[in-house]
């Protein structure tokens, strides 16, 4: 079910930061959203996708190179910002820490996953609590939905990919039934939804 | 249920809190987050609530000692970053070719499987006669398994293979017997090395190293730890020693930093000079 307008732009307004999740099958929408962020977006963005250590990737150089916002793998305790989007490095699970830092952690895998979706939206939701924005995007497996419902639980605000738009719809699918999630959106309406992130915030300044 | 709602951030505070007066143990400088989620862990593993979780720290020194073992990340691969250990061989041990002792720490050691991947490179280096090595963690049952050597037979896929791609030519089963379903390191590799309990938040210099590795530890610490931790190691170095850290690991305060020169700006390799 999806809320109602005055209930979403609330939560807008007294958001601090934006997450982002995703794995099989979003990467070409995070390039769509990260290359959509104008120049002064209002909130520093977090973003975990799964990928193998294996191979190098040039998504933050590619990325960085056509986006308005500085792009960059996120890196050990360093303060969080607004105006610049951060990767979770692969193999390292991304967490957020009192104060607004980062710091990277190598436990375990979480269902198979590092980074883990799942610990770096929680950590978020401990940090900023209710001014959390968390969006989960299409992939494979179920990581990302305790996180969704952590925030949920913690009076954020959730925002899931309609798995019928999804490539991958088992992860936007296992957040929704875990988690009473506020939004359900196809991509156009994710895309709109950052636009409008960007007006209320900006109106406010 | 939500795993993350099991405790709060100021009920972990509590817990830092109880375990250093009760036990001693200072974990007031690591990475909240990242302890969270160690403790929900173990929460989990035992089955208790915070409640419970506390006074059986305060009750029961058995659980403690098992609350010590899981609150500590112990993951570890041997040649882990096969880049860094392809740089050690190329930038670091021809350096110290020409040294009569190099001695090696390696803070943090975990479960050992690093400290024998540089002891592979010392013997194909023909150093291994010459060289000592020191592992030391503030965890002792990861010590003992370092000590024994020996290691699950699932585990030795990733590690031949970070093995080769640290550019040798040779095949890690050298280095090892397999039995059944675990493999037990070669004994030449093991003599030359000495296991022991160190803690980096309260235990000092204890001997003069030509090499210290310290690596995926420092992330678990707050930036001043990591800045005191650092010092330790630049008193524990000799002149022109080398101080390795993790892929994610870096000097970070300049006026340390200034102490040293970069070798390897990708793997963090430094060597102290002055
Ligand atoms: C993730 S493991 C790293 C293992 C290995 N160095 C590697 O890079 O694969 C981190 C290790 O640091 C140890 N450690 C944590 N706090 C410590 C402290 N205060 N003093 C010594 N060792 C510590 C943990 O017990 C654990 O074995």
């Amino acid at each position: 079910m999806n809320k109602e307008a005055l209930y979403i732009v609330s939560k807008i307004k007294i958001a601090e930061i934006l997450l982002i999740g995703c794995s099989a099958g979003g990467f070409s929408i995070i390039y769509d959203l990260v290359l959509n962020f104008p120049e002064n977006f209002p909130l520093p963005v977090l973003i975990v996708i799964h990928r193998s250590r294996k191979y190098k990737s040039l998504i933050e150089e590619q990325l960085n190179l056509n986006s308005k916002l500085k792009v960059k793998m996120a890196e050990d305790k360093e303060q969080i910002k607004k105006g610049i989007v951060y990767f979770a490095p692969p193999d390292y699970h991304l967490l957020v820490e009192e104060g607004g830092s980062l710091s990277l952690d190598y436990s375990e895998p979480v269902l198979f996953c590092r980074p883990a979706i799942d610990a770096t939206f929680q950590s978020a939701a401990d940090v900023y609590k209710e001014k959390v924005i968390a969006v989960l995007l299409s992939g494979a497996n179920e990581d990302g939905a305790e996180g969704i419902a952590y925030v949920s639980e913690l009076n954020g605000l959730t925002v899931v990919q309609d798995p019928d738009f999804a490539e991958m719809r088992t992860m936007p699918q296992a957040a929704i039934e875990k988690a009473n999630v506020d939004l359900i959106l196809n991509n156009l309406q994710i895309t709109e939804l950052m636009n409008e992130i960007n007006q209320v915030k900006n109106l406010l300044e | 249920m939500l795993t993350a709602k099991l405790i709060s951030l100021e009920q972990v505070e509590e817990i830092i809190g109880l375990v250093a007066k009760v036990y001693g143990f200072d974990f007031s400088g690591y990475s909240r987050a990242s302890i969270k989620r160690r403790i929900v862990r173990i929460m989990l593993m035992k089955q208790v609530t915070v409640f419970e979780l506390k006074s059986q720290i305060i009750n029961d020194s058995g659980f403690f000692e098992e609350f010590l073992q899981e609150i500590t990340v112990n993951v570890t691969e041997m040649f882990r970053d096969p880049g860094f250990f392809k740089a050690l061989r190329e930038k670091v041990l021809p350096y110290l070719s020409t040294y009569p002792r190099i001695k090696v720490w390696n803070a943090g050691c975990s479960t050992g499987e690093e400290l024998y991947s540089f002891a592979i490179l010392l013997a194909e280096e023909n150093l291994y006669d010459r060289s000592f090595l020191y592992g030391t963690d503030i965890n002792p049952l990861v010590l003992e398994t370092a000590k024994r050597g020996i290691y699950d037979l699932k585990k030795m896929k990733q590690n031949s293979e970070n093995y080769i791609a640290s550019g040798s030519i040779r095949s890690l089963a050298n280095y090892y017997v397999a039995h059944y379903d675990a493999v037990s390191i070669n004994s030449s590799l093991k003599k030359n090395t000495l296991f022991s309990m160190h803690n980096l938040v309260t235990d000092g210099v204890f001997n003069e190293f030509q090499i210290i590795s310290c690596r995926n530890v420092l992330i678990y610490f707050t930036v001043e730890l990591q800045e005191r931790v650092l010092n330790l190691f630049y008193e524990s170095l000799c002149p022109l020693g080398f101080l390795c850290l993790g892929s994610k690991e870096f000097l970070r305060n300049e006026e340390l930093a200034r102490k040293f020169r970069v070798i390897d700006k990708i793997e963090n390799i430094y060597q102290k000079i002055e």
